[in-house]
């Protein structure tokens, strides 16, 4: 899960990193809670939208007074950028930037070891230093088990070029940061950029981090974050139910059972001129209930103009996902026609309940091709 | 023959007195796999089905000579059980457990290579079975057949959707294995096609990949550059859109890696077959052997 910037810095307080001082607002009320503050102008307001380049888009500005900061705040409240609408700012004071770091900590999945990336050439577009100027970027490969080792940092540090008298503060930073990342379980923490300010104290100005979901059970913290980050309905509604749905762009509903069955359904949909309009995986052993929330789910996006469901029976018996059909559908009015294919343990026998059931809206498809091209072209 | 299992294999399934161990464990203990203990610490003593619980894998081995583990353990306690099976000298522990932290499973990794000789396969995977001899994990043995075409996948469905195909067609398997859909699974494409390419029993593969990751690439080069034998693929998540991790915890494009045309393009440059469509995957088969 991606955390907004302020709830980042929240985690960065928590593990000792040092960030400017700050307050979240939601609306221009909350901006009198700045009295209460010992907040110092000048401060930037900033956009909290999980989507980059939102400086160049005007969701980034810098005020000097109270004036200011309303007219500021008001501007950005409210404001699309590429699609995100802001809802909250993060107000904080500025900071007298004397250079500028890139530092980042994630899992290299090739040499499955944790990677650390480097660079003092912080504050623009990684990909482009990396791509025009590889040298500038350090790499650090850290054994999972044995941890970030303060030699091979150091010299990571001379490598970046990074000046020696800013090297005890650095390292101490980098150390919370890494301390950050395995310890509270993130997927990534990147830090772009770290500042040096005040003659050579170390700052994080902002705040990339990607949470492990599946390390939820010993961070309480994490349930807390969720809560905070917006999601559309039908998303929520899938979540709520214990789906693994995904909104896309077309109008073709997918219903499977696996992640990989599922990717490759949208995928033969596309190869018969159609669009998914979701990822939704049931998962194994799926049931009458599971079924009928599925369809639910379905129902609640407006851009679906037929279903397909797609099920391989493995343990799974498809005359059991047969019934649940039969049981989710019976005597209903369907919004749309639904296509199905069975194929697998007890396919057989699932398509022949289908067949002694019929509904005028459902239809069965003999193979995986079939059946897309069918609902693609209902 | 075949790859990392056979009628020599004796299984100790640690957690199997919970619902899913218990179930998986007696079904393959019913298509022949030898199912020699279980483990669940404070239950050793008792037994399910005949099958005797241990406190610890050290147990289970010394009385049964296990020599793999399968692990069904929930995700916070799967870390050290797999440490444990290794540290106890199984050489072949499988982990069938969905949604262990990412830091976890990298410690355990690591923690292996560095100390042990333990293979491991998964975690987040279906396991694995050679037809006619042993199924350890959760994949349906109805739809195999023995035979000489091994699987390797990273999806569980699919890998059920593509050994089915082949079955349909009359093309037995030797070994069909489900890495799983972790970011970091413990053995990878290469490892298992470096196997079934000295596996003398074993005349071509099938391989199925997905989004995210290079591990498709890695496979590309190895199969350029080492395997004799056939291969034919597919890969799942053409259409896939980049940033949203597609069930799989691993299944996810960042920025422009990871996707799916990367892999194809690679595994065509390699010399593989690539299908764009998984029921293909046993007549494009057919037509190289």
């Amino acid at each position: 899960m991606d955390l907004f910037e302020y709830q980042g810095k929240e985690l960065y307080r928590k593990y000792n990193i040092l960030t400017p001082k700050s307050i979240v607002i939601n609306n221009l009320e909350d901006l009198q809670k700045i009295d209460g503050t010992n907040l110092n102008y000048p401060l930037v307001i900033k956009a909290q939208v999980q989507v980059g380049g939102r400086g160049k888009a005007g969701g980034i500005k810098l005020v000097n007074n109270e004036g200011e900061m309303i007219t500021a705040s008001n501007e950005i409240l409210g404001m699309d950028i590429k699609g995100h609408i802001v809802e909250k700012l993060l107000i904080e004071e500025a900071s007298e930037i004397e250079d500028e770091y890139y530092i980042s900590f994630t899992l290299d999945r090739s040499s499955k070891q944790y990677l650390m990336l480097l660079s003092s050439k912080g504050g623009m577009d990684i990909e482009e230093v990396a791509e025009k100027n590889p040298d500038d970027l350090i790499k650090v490969y850290i054994s999972p088990s044995k941890g970030l080792d303060e030699g091979v940092l150091k010299q990571a540090i001379v490598d970046a070029k990074i000046s020696k008298n800013l090297e005890v503060n650095i390292c101490k930073m980098i150390f919370s940061l890494y301390d950050l990342f395995t310890n509270g379980d993130c997927d990534l923490v990147e830090v772009n950029p770290l500042a040096v300010v005040n003659e050579g104290q170390i700052i994080a100005l902002d705040s990339k981090i990607t949470l492990d979901m599946n390390a939820a059970f010993r961070h309480e913290e994490f349930e807390e974050f969720e809560k905070d980050i917006p999601i559309p309905k039908t998303e929520k509604m899938a979540k709520e139910k214990g789906l693994n749905f995904i909104k896309l762009d077309g109008s073709v509903g997918i219903i499977g059972n696996g992640a990989g069955l599922v990717m490759s359904t949208l995928d033969v949909v596309a190869q018969e001129g159609g669009n998914a309009a979701n990822f939704l995986d049931i998962g194994g052993g799926a049931k009458a209930e599971t079924v009928s929330s599925a369809l639910e789910v379905l129902e609640d996006d407006s851009n679906v103009k037929s279903v397909l469901i797609n099920i391989f029976g493995g343990i799974t018996r498809c005359d059991l996902v047969a019934n649940g059909i039969v049981d989710a559908t019976k005597g209903k009015n369907l919004p749309w026609q639904i296509v199905v294919r069975l194929d697998g343990t007890n396919a057989r026998e699932g398509r022949s309940i289908l067949q002694e059931n019929p509904h005028e809206n459902i239809i069965v498809a003999e193979n995986m091709k079939d059946a897309a091209r069918m609902a693609v072209g209902v | 023959m075949s790859i990392l299992i056979d009628q020599n294999t004796k299984v100790v399934v640690q957690g199997l007195t919970g619902r899913e161990g218990q179930f998986h464990s007696l079904r393959n203990r019913e298509y022949g796999t030898n199912v020699v203990a279980g483990t669940r610490p404070g239950k050793g003593g008792e037994e399910v089905e005949g099958i005797p619980i241990f406190d610890s894998v050290k147990e289970a081995i010394s009385e049964t000579e296990a020599n793999t583990a399968l692990v069904f353990v929930p995700p916070k306690f799967a870390g050290e059980a797999i440490i444990e099976s290794s540290e106890a000298g199984c050489s072949f522990v499988v982990c069938i457990t969905e949604g262990i932290p990412a830091k976890d499973e990298a410690k355990v990794f690591d923690e292996i290579t560095n100390n042990y000789k333990t293979k491991l396969l998964g975690p987040n995977c279906p396991g694995l079975i050679s037809p006619g001899k042993s199924n350890v994990g959760i994949m349906p043995h109805e739809i195999t057949k023995s035979g000489k075409t091994g699987v390797v996948s990273r999806s569980g469905t699919l890998t059920y959707q593509a050994v089915h195909e082949l079955t349909q067609i009359d093309i037995g398997q030797s070994t069909c294995v489900g890495i799983g859909g972790d970011p970091v699974p413990g053995l990878s494409f290469i490892d298992i096609l470096a196997l079934f390419e000295s596996d003398d029993d074993t005349d071509s593969v099938v391989m199925i990949g997905e989004i995210g990751g290079t591990s498709e690439e890695e496979a590309a080069e190895f199969i350029s550059s080492s395997m004799s034998k056939p291969v034919v693929a597919y890969i799942a998540g053409v259409t896939a859109p980049p940033g949203k991790k597609m069930g799989h915890a691993g299944a996810i494009i960042s920025g422009n890696k990871g996707t799916a045309k990367a892999k194809i393009g690679a595994l065509k440059k390699a010399g593989a077959t690539v299908v764009n469509d998984p029921t293909e995957l046993g007549i494009a088969l057919k037509s190289l052997l």
